[in-house]
């Protein structure tokens, strides 16, 4: 008897650590809320940065991360897919491609912000792009990439092999086979794992930071070659800011970005249920 | 035709091979600056040097107080991750009915998709305001509050990678014990949770590797007095705090201020390697141990 309640105890206090960590994610919603939602406005988000926390906008860098999150899945989805239909399709038992998998592995480990500095010494001191929107978005593309790569590998092994082989008997080539039949049917699944690339990117503070992307930019930038900032950043530039109103504007922030988080994520959810039942 | 196709898949290979050229890049961009900062700061005088002034006067270059600020939070960090990380897999892997497990994991997905400024804000402006009314001594910046949270934020990954492992072991294993006469927790603990060691212990390997690489929860709420300490109460600096710290700066190339930030990446680069590595290694035996 005993044992059945030392059981049910045992059930009953890791639910209870489950929905504590659940519990978690309602505070932290709950406290931006609180402290941020009477600073969302349409002044807020059509602002511009401002001594005064009451008159500051997130326009700069709303658009700025906007613009860096398209300028990053030009590079990563292109590149990231490429590597993906190599591994799968062409260098399946390879050595070098088993050096590539263990490779990417590590990489998605890695820490941002060492990428960060991997893009301050290469894309803005070697390659002299400065501190623009093209080296910000390099830097993110090279974080991503292993995301991209691993979700369009998982979409393109679920494309059944009968597929390739009644192209083959068609007379197909191996290329075309790929182009016209494999990659429209894993493209709902190659479209999530880009979804969930770029609110990857999105969210990313630190490598921005350390290639000098700055708070003061005041404008939103017009070409892959301006400066520029991110809302991350904006929002930790507020939040180190000792006074109240500024750490409002810094929830209100949060807020929006945790809107367009969630946003992407419902696409990326719904892009696979979908995918799920075409197959099915 | 066939001349086409050759060139697709050279091109492709190319792009694979960029990953290879990432790693490469981040190696040689870091080396090259270490070197450039070794030739100047005895390496001795770097890795065993309880002083971390590199902005004063007459500076000072012993990354001891970064590398224990690091250790400090991310020690933390795991307190809180690993019970409640393991336990939830538990949970989820051994009771949780499929329904309850369907609902929970995306929610889980969420907390681990969390951007980590917003982690930061929350530590600052909420878990530590509520931890001083307990803890009379608790400075405003400390490494309790952005520890607790960072391990609230790898918890998703150390349940899901948890999981997996524990999913890994053969039904057969839990239905012995059953026949046995065990409850669940005694098949969980005694028999599911062995056979999966390796998986797990590769899951917390990475999450350390995760918690040490974390940068804005502790730029936000450790602050940035590098302190060769154990007590979570005061205000640390960690490695990557130092980095955005000297990053927020506008420092010139090619100074020595310049080049800290880089052997102190080599540094936290070297480290989470290793752990990646060796938490690799064990994925990869307890894939071949129930195949």
């Amino acid at each position: 008897m005993t044992r059945r309640l030392l059981d049910l105890g045992f059930q009953a206090l890791a639910l209870l650590i489950l929905l504590l960590a659940l519990g978690s994610l309602a505070a932290l919603i709950a406290d931006v809320w609180a402290d941020g939602a009477s600073r969302l406005s349409w002044s807020f988000l059509t602002g511009f940065p401002s001594r005064r926390a009451a008159d500051a906008g997130i326009y700069h860098a709303l658009s700025g991360s906007v613009f860096v999150i398209l300028v990053t899945g030009a590079l990563a989805v292109p590149i990231g897919v490429a590597s993906a239909i190599y591994l799968e399709e062409y260098g399946r038992r390879n050595f070098l491609s088993r050096i590539i998998e263990i490779n990417i592995t590590n990489l998605a480990a890695v820490p941002s912000i060492i990428y960060g500095l991997l893009g301050l010494g290469l894309f803005v001191r070697a390659m002299d792009m400065g501190r623009s929107v093209m080296a910000g978005a390099s830097t993110l593309a090279l974080l991503v990439l292993p995301v991209v790569i691993l979700a369009t590998r998982e979409a393109l092994r679920a494309v059944p092999s009968s597929i390739r082989e009644g192209s083959y008997a068609l007379g197909a080539t191996k290329w075309q086979t790929i182009w016209f039949q494999v990659l429209p049917v894993a493209l709902p699944g190659i479209l999530t794992g880009m979804i969930l690339a770029l609110s990857r990117a999105i969210g990313e503070t630190a490598p921005l930071i350390s290639i000098g992307a700055l708070t003061f930019v005041a404008f939103a930038p017009d070409s892959i070659w301006s400066p520029f900032t991110v809302l991350p950043i904006q929002i930790f530039n507020w939040v180190s800011r000792p006074q109240v109103e500024f750490q409002a504007n810094a929830a209100a922030g949060i807020l929006v970005l945790l809107s367009l988080l969630l946003t992407m994520n419902a696409a990326a959810i719904w892009l696979r249920d979908r995918y799920q039942k075409k197959l099915s | 035709m066939k001349r086409f196709e050759f060139v697709i898949e050279w091109a492709l290979l190319l792009c694979a091979l960029l990953s290879i050229g990432t790693t490469a890049g981040i190696i040689v961009v870091l080396a090259v600056e270490t070197f450039a900062f070794l030739r100047e700061v005895p390496i001795t005088d770097f890795l065993f040097g309880t002083e971390w002034t590199p902005l004063f006067a007459t500076p000072s270059f012993g990354v001891l107080p970064l590398v224990a600020g690091t250790i400090l939070v991310s020690a933390i960090a795991m307190a809180v991750a690993l019970p409640m990380g393991l336990l939830s897999a538990i949970y989820l892997s051994e009771y949780a009915p499929r329904g309850v497990r369907r609902a929970i994991k995306p929610i889980l997905e969420i907390l681990a998709g969390v951007p980590t400024v917003v982690y930061g804000y929350f530590a600052l402006l909420f878990v530590t305001p509520i931890l001083q009314q307990f803890i009379p001594g608790l400075a405003g910046f400390n490494a309790l509050g952005p520890g607790i949270v960072m391990g609230i934020m790898i918890l998703p990954l150390v349940s899901s990678l948890s999981e997996d492992a524990m999913q890994g072991v053969p039904r057969g294993l839990r239905e012995g014990a059953y026949a046995l006469g065990a409850t669940r927790m005694q098949t969980s603990l005694r028999v599911v949770l062995p056979a999966a060691f390796s998986g797990i212990t590769a899951a917390f390997i990475l999450a350390a590797s995760r918690a040490i690489g974390e940068t804005m929860i502790v730029a936000i709420a450790a602050g940035q007095q590098p302190r060769l300490t154990a007590n979570p109460l005061v205000p640390v600096e960690t490695m990557t705090a130092y980095i955005v710290q000297v990053s927020l700066g506008d420092t010139p190339q090619g100074t020595l201020e310049y080049r800290t930030i880089f052997a102190v990446g080599m540094l936290l680069f070297l480290g989470t390697f290793g752990l990646n590595l060796v938490s690799a290694w064990l994925r990869e035996r307890y894939r071949e141990e129930y195949t």
